[in-house]
């Protein structure tokens, strides 16, 4: 590396790697690769507690090894792809902090057993039940989406609708008003026992569960929305000719759109909430009855391994939520970004 | 672009205008329950091409007129006509330019502008429009950018456009360059006199400042305060394209300050 590439600032010397084709390693992307090697060594070559008998030390070290050796190469070579390599240092520091936290993790259950078993089963165990146990957490985690996606959508439909409705024209908003004032702010899962006796299935009872979590912030935050837009936007298109339809379709529906959205993402939230629960209590499906299944059984391992993929599915769904919103509102300044 | 606009020679405009007629109209709001008188006993005539500026002290319900001449509400009391006919509402032939642009935020400038079109339905016959209009005030090139992206003469420009495009035969204007700075606002004044000129429809335009009053209108119509009452009408029969350092403007300027109790430093 010349003497000269090194007087560069950090972003100009990625711009000029991507040009020549080479440039210094990022040191950060360097200590979390070497963080991750060291973490595999410490299980492949540290031998676990003499009365475990953990089945996939080995295969962990090796996933371990295989990330380290990934970020190695990535910090080698990528010079190439700057925009992955500028990504990937974006995140180094976060591979280091997660690297460390396993590695304690691993040192104190499997090697050292500090920590009482079986709640506190090590990072093998965990993987141990994605390579067994893959096709029922799978399933699970199939059901609990179809449930989800059935209930989210059906009260995002209605609450947007109802919020429209209550915004646009009095005469509605006086009958459902009251309703929604005395209704929404019970938690949805009160509902629980009555839902589960007077729907047919507990299908049907955890879908109207779920879209009534939905659906509430959803309505009230449309109705905010649609009530709030200036009456000077209102204004111009009347004068320009607009039909009422037009008023609401092409007026107060993109103005509220903001609204909604933070409407959509309260009422995810609340319908993860009702899911799990639901699940847990009457559906025989999904990640939440995977949760307690697991807990029946005091296989914790398995939990841990549900609790991870719920995380990544939820924040997976709200990324996915931002993600429509950031489509659907490039047009608004200054928008969070998830 | 904006300077061939302005350099449109003065041609016989043809009367494409509506005549207005208001007889006899009062309005009032109520706040906080008080009836609140805003015009009383406002009568106007507006022949069709003409262009005329209502002038007034702010807050004295200058607004509120082309509110009802708009259509946007109906009048307490008397009647406003256009063209004979009775106004019952707002109609795309009569367009209002407010103070504020009020552009749709969640639409390109395209589509602000083709806006009228797109409510009336006949947005395919008239995509050419847009893009003459969008032309005529300068904007080519920024059909995909949206109002945020724009500063207050742009945006005002947009609004201008989103009202050309419906070929309007009375252009209401709500004191449309009071937010812009000193500089744009000339420049768009006369742009405005250059549209008038070639367009030939009626301008109704609001606006408390006596220059610009006297330097675009024909007639210079001086409301009193609230309960606005009409005071007295001047005649500017100056010629276009007018001179802004022109004596008999200062002079006229002179009169209508007078009329307003404000010729002391004049």
């Amino acid at each position: 590396m010349s003497t000269v590439a090194n007087e560069v600032p950090v972003t100009s010397r990625a711009k000029i790697g991507a040009s020549q084709g080479f440039a210094r390693p990022s040191i950060t992307i360097v200590v979390a690769s070497a963080a991750w090697l060291a973490v595999a060594a410490v299980v492949r070559f540290w031998p676990d507690t003499p009365d475990s008998d953990w089945a996939h030390t080995g295969d962990l070290a090796i996933i371990l090894a295989a990330f380290g050796g990934a970020l190695a190469v990535a910090g080698l070579l990528s010079s190439a792809f700057v925009p992955v390599m500028q990504r990937v240092r974006r995140i180094a520091p976060w591979l280091i902090v997660l690297a460390v936290f396993i590695g304690v993790w691993e040192i104190v259950t499997a090697k050292l057993a500090l920590l009482p078993l079986p709640f506190f089963p090590p990072p093998q165990a965990v993987l141990e039940v994605f390579i067994d146990d893959w096709s029922k957490l799978g399933a699970s985690t199939l059901a609990s989406l179809r449930l989800l996606a059935g209930g989210y959508l059906i009260g995002a439909a209605i609450g947007f609708t109802a919020g429209v409705v209550i915004g646009w024209s009095p005469a509605f908003g006086y009958w459902i008003h009251p309703i929604l004032r005395f209704i929404g702010p019970l938690p949805a899962t009160a509902w629980l026992p009555l839902a589960f006796f007077i729907f047919p299935s507990s299908l049907s009872a955890s879908t109207f569960l779920i879209a009534l979590a939905t659906g509430f912030p959803v309505t009230v935050l449309t109705w905010s929305g649609v009530a709030s837009v200036s009456t000077a936007y209102y204004d111009v298109a009347r004068t320009l000719g607009a039909s009422k339809a037009f008023l609401v379709f092409k007026v107060a529906i993109p103005a509220a759109m903001p609204h909604v959205f933070v409407g959509l993402f309260m009422g995810l939230g609340n319908s993860f909430a009702v899911l799990v629960v639901a699940e847990m209590l009457g559906v025989k499906s999904g990640l939440g009855w995977y949760l307690q299944w697991a807990q029946g059984w005091a296989a914790y391992a398995n939990m841990y391994a549900a609790l991870l993929v719920m995380a990544l599915a939820c924040s997976g769904l709200i990324t996915l939520l931002f993600r429509f919103r950031d489509h659907l509102l490039a047009w608004q300044r200054g928008l969070v970004r998830w | 672009m904006v300077a061939a606009a302005i350099r449109v020679e003065a041609t016989t405009a043809p009367t494409a205008g509506s005549a207005l007629h208001v007889q006899d109209v009062s309005h009032q709001f109520k706040l906080h329950g008080e009836p609140l008188a805003v015009l009383e006993r406002v009568n106007l005539q507006v022949a069709a091409g003409e262009f005329v500026a209502v002038l007034g002290p702010s807050g004295c319900g200058k607004s509120t007129l082309l509110r009802l001449v708009a259509g946007l509400e109906p009048p307490s009391a008397g009647r406003l006509f256009i063209d004979g006919e009775l106004i019952a509402g707002p109609h795309p032939s009569r367009v209002v330019v407010f103070q504020d642009p009020t552009l749709y935020p969640w639409r390109t400038v395209w589509r602000n502008v083709a806006l009228g079109p797109e409510a009336q339905g006949n947005l395919q016959a008239k995509r050419g429009r847009v893009a003459e209009a969008l032309k005529l005030v300068g904007l080519t090139g920024f059909e995909n950018a949206y109002p945020h992206q724009l500063s207050g003469g742009m945006a005002q420009r947009v609004a201008l456009a989103r009202a050309l495009v419906n070929d309007p035969q009375l252009l209401i204007l709500d004191e449309p360059l009071g937010k812009l700075d000193s500089l744009t606002r000339i420049a768009m004044q006369s742009e405005l006199v250059s549209l008038w000129q070639n367009a030939g429809f009626t301008v109704l335009l609001v606006t408390h400042d006596v220059e610009e009053a006297l330097f675009l209108a024909q007639r210079v119509i001086v409301f009193s305060d609230r309960p606005a009452r009409l005071k007295t009408e001047i005649v500017n029969a100056l010629p276009y394209p007018r001179h802004r350092g022109d004596p008999r403007l200062a002079e006229l300027r002179h009169a209508v300050l007078a009329q307003l109790g404000l010729d002391a430093t004049w």
